[in-house]
């Protein structure tokens, strides 16, 4: 069993949970992360920050550019990957980000470095399965889950095509829209997770404009995960690199809600 | 096959299915408006031979925009060229004046055609990103004349040099929304505009601005566009009998640019050369992503981009707004690569020159943008027989302009 299958079959829904890597420093970021870890996060993304950003919101947007003032270089995230996998051989880790510094070097070597690295998957934001080769086949050859997304304008005869060749679990995207803004109806939610699940046996984890428990807590009730971001991206921007202590506060509120669902 | 770059049978049918130039263009696109991209594919390919689409298109340019646009010979400045040409050299240089659209630039000519796109898809809102503000103004002006809601995006730094544009768009009825983010440029607006458009999928069409973004617009976008060169081509054939020598035209996007290109690239005599800004130099601040920059994925194409080499996208410079853009349409990258069109930069002084010597020799003031090309051809037409025809596609008109040459020569209005 994977990391990531087994974060999904612990026999309760999971917590994911992003936050941006080199934000506020790379020299901050693994204490950050351990805090996740602390707080009882199962899934740990962590975003490779990107120049344009395009579909994120106003919070990760400026996460990606502090990191980036900061002097994050692809180099540092791999670096980041590389320790937090000795601190925590078992947690799961994502990188998530825009197709341009991942394939910048060649797809292959970005999925060597995955790889290397002990990075279990990758969600990319603009590379959808119709340019799957461009990164897809190298994460696949190498082990690494390709984590696609699914979006409310994801229709049933595109479905298909989404989950093909994807792995680790199914992120849904609850809005159309970019992160950390306005918030789905719940019985959108539910009506879109039972679709989903009728179509996969792979985990659906839940995300896009989740901050609270109680927001956490319901979409739990139906979902294998919820995934966090810029709740905690806040709390970094607010607190920056004394954010661990708030981070893993939050973090703990959102597994318990999360983990006591059903 | 062994050959390494096979010459193909036609330089005209790209891009192929799947939105692809060679390695470039594709659909780098977020989950969400997959979907719609694919909506607006189909759409296109229904309205291409649609022939009341085609009728309501050309009557609307003939009409409304005011084609075809003149080929003008411009006697003045072929003579002043020919004072720095060897004896018996220097070529005639000919103008496709773009510039006397209505609104002032080619950018009209495909809001046209996207707008009647959308209202074709039944969509009630209108989006855009602006750089110079030329392509705010078109879209504002489609949508004034089809009764839609129109919002822009334009960098911060933009709505301050191109002021005169911004209060045309709102006189237009449009709403300009200044973007802050980056360096508050034309990257940043787009930006801004895909975030819009992710959040408004159900009723809104993105109009783009320039021959990029994801597959279909690089394609719609040379097709409207290609009424430049179409008109061009037939223009030239009854005026002289035969076709010009070279083409010269300015990149930022490179809209301009492959719309003049496109009709001509079966033509073998026909050379091509597209001129991208330079800035302050190559070795400094610039906005050339094929002199200076390298194959990536932004806004939804891949193509040449400025860009670090961890694939962080680089600010690009230019005097000119219109050409300040960190990537250029992918059929410029595939062209480049196949080697059917040559590429080359000039610098701001250098298209500063040539502003300053198309309103003396000819009595036209040119957009930044074009200055870019005349600047190019101020080089090139001396090394060629006098016989020979160098057409420049003179896309846009400087009065927008006139306030930041001013300043980059030290007068103060």
């Amino acid at each position: 069993m994977t990391r990531l299958s087994a974060a999904f079959a612990k026999g309760r829904p999971a917590l994911v949970t992003f936050i941006t890597g080199g934000d506020p420093t790379p020299d901050a970021t693994p204490a950050l992360l351990d805090a996740l870890v602390e707080g009882g996060a199962d899934v740990i993304e962590l975003g490779m920050p990107f120049t344009d950003p395009m579909a994120d919101g106003p919070a990760i947007q400026n996460a990606n550019l502090r990191a980036l003032a900061a002097g994050t270089k692809t180099a540092h995230l791999f670096q980041i990957a590389t320790d937090f996998r000795v601190r925590h051989p078992d947690v799961p880790l994502v990188l998530m980000g825009y197709a341009n510094p991942m394939t910048i070097r060649g797809s292959e070597w970005f999925a060597d470095q995955c790889q290397k690295a002990g990075v279990d998957g990758v969600i990319c934001v603009d590379i959808p399965p119709e340019e799957d080769p461009e990164l897809g086949p190298a994460l696949r050859a190498a082990g690494i889950s390709l984590i696609r997304l699914a979006t409310p304008t994801t229709d049933a005869a595109r479905l298909p095509a989404v989950l093909e060749g994807s792995s680790g679990f199914l992120y849904y995207v609850s809005v159309a829209g970019i992160t950390g803004l306005q918030q789905a109806a719940q019985a959108s939610i539910d009506e879109a997770v039972a679709r989903l699940k009728a179509a996969t046996d792979i985990p659906v984890a839940v995300g896009f404009g989740v901050r609270t428990p109680e927001q956490a807590a319901k979409i739990a009730k139906v979902a294998d995960g919820v995934v966090v971001g810029s709740a905690l991206i806040d709390l970094i921007a607010q607190h920056g690199a004394n954010a661990a202590g708030p981070v893993r506060d939050l973090t703990r509120a959102l597994a318990d809600a999360v983990h006591s669902a059903r | 096959m062994t050959a390494q770059n096979p010459i193909p049978n036609t330089f005209r049918n790209q891009p192929d299915e799947r939105g692809h130039f060679g390695q470039f263009g594709g659909r780098y696109v977020a989950e969400t408006l997959m979907p719609l991209v694919l909506d607006l594919e189909r759409e296109y390919e229904a309205a291409k031979v649609d022939s009341a689409f085609k009728a309501e298109f050309d009557d609307l340019l003939e009409h409304y925009v005011g084609r075809p646009s003149p080929l003008y010979f411009a006697p003045r400045l072929t003579e002043e060229l020919r004072k720095s040409a060897p004896a018996g050299g220097g070529a005639q240089v000919w103008f496709k004046r773009d510039e006397l659209n209505h609104t002032g630039a080619h950018k009209i000519n495909n809001c046209i055609g996207q707008i009647l796109l959308a209202i074709r898809m039944g969509k009630t809102r209108i989006i855009a990103e602006t750089g110079a503000g030329q392509h705010g103004v078109a879209t504002a002006t489609v949508c004034a004349r089809f009764g839609l809601p129109c919002v822009v995006y334009m960098g911060a730094t933009d709505v301050a040099r191109q002021a005169p544009n911004v209060f045309r768009m709102k006189l237009l009825g449009a709403q300009v929304v200044p973007v802050t983010a980056g360096a508050a440029t034309l990257k940043d607006a787009m930006n801004e505009a895909l975030r819009d458009w992710v959040a408004n999928v159900h009723d809104t069409f993105y109009i783009i601005g320039t021959a990029a973004g994801p597959h279909p617009y690089p394609e719609l976008v040379r097709d409207f566009q290609s009424v430049i060169g179409k008109e061009a081509r037939a223009q030239m054939l009854s005026r002289t009998g035969r076709l010009p020598d070279l083409l010269v035209a300015a990149i930022g996007g490179g809209s301009n640019a492959i719309g003049l290109f496109h009709p001509f690239l079966d033509d073998p005599s026909v050379r091509m050369l597209g001129v991208e800004a330079a800035g302050h130099g190559l070795d400094k601040e610039h906005a050339a992503s094929l002199a200076g920059g390298r194959p990536g994925i932004l806004h939804g194409n891949k193509t040449y981009l400025l860009q670090d080499e961890d694939g962080q996208i680089t600010e690009g410079h230019s005097i000119s707004a219109g050409l300040d853009y960190p990537g250029i349409g992918p059929e410029h990258s595939w062209l480049k690569e196949v080697g059917r069109v040559d590429y080359t930069s000039v610098t701001d002084t250098e298209a500063l020159d040539g502003f300053q010597l198309l309103c003396r020799t000819e009595g036209i003031i040119p957009a930044l943008e074009p200055s870019h090309a005349i600047a190019a051809v101020k080089k090139v037409a001396p090394t060629m027989t006098k016989d020979s025809i160098v057409l420049v596609n003179l896309c846009g008109r400087g009065d927008k302009d006139i306030f930041s040459v001013a300043e980059h020569l030290g007068v103060s209005l």
